[in-house]
């Protein structure tokens, strides 16, 4: 498993977002910036990621660490 | 006969805060779990913690319970709060600590 594979598949569920993963090959950290994630809670944004992820949590991931912002919350940090 | 499903749940009724974890909370085995640890400890909450690393059908059955696939995950008043970056947010934010005080 590489951030690369992992930026991939999240690019694919959202392809809006401006999306940035590192990770050590078991501990990855993933930044993703994206519209989808207006009006939702941090567990829901959480859920969203771990959905497109899917199977790949079980057993490629060990620890991912997610970052979900809007346009809008990133602008203002 | 009981499932993990009512043994998970019950362990949520138990206390206002729950923990699953892995390791102890004296020795936490990941840096995840530490970190969760250590800003319960820093709130000065009491908390159970169930150490995943016991019980492969703990650890199996948490993430279906929750439908959430990694460890640790907190739980406050038997609601699924979620795992070590909500937590850490919600305490910097100064929401932990509200959502904490009993």
């Amino acid at each position: 498993m590489t951030p690369n594979m992992i930026q991939h598949t999240l690019n694919e569920a959202f392809p809006d977002a401006s999306i940035t993963v590192d990770g050590d090959g078991r501990h990855f950290y993933a930044t993703i910036i994206s519209d989808q994630f207006e009006g939702k809670l941090p567990l829901a944004r959480h859920r969203m990621v771990y959905a497109a992820l899917g199977d790949l949590m079980d057993e490629a991931i060990h620890a991912l660490s997610i970052q979900a912002f809007t346009t809008s919350e990133h602008n203002n940090t | 006969m009981t499932t993990i499903n009512d043994t998970i749940q019950s362990y949520i009724d138990a206390a206002p805060v729950v923990l699953f974890m892995k390791g102890t909370a004296d020795f936490p085995q990941c840096g995840f779990s530490a970190q969760v640890v250590q800003i319960l400890n820093e709130c000065g909450v009491d908390f159970n913690a169930h150490n995943v690393l016991e019980s492969d059908e703990l650890r199996q059955g948490i993430k279906t319970f929750s439908q959430w696939p990694t460890i640790p995950q907190l739980y406050i008043k038997g609601e699924f709060i979620g795992g070590c970056d909500i937590v850490t947010e919600l305490f910097q934010k100064g929401e932990l600590q509200t959502l904490s005080s009993l």
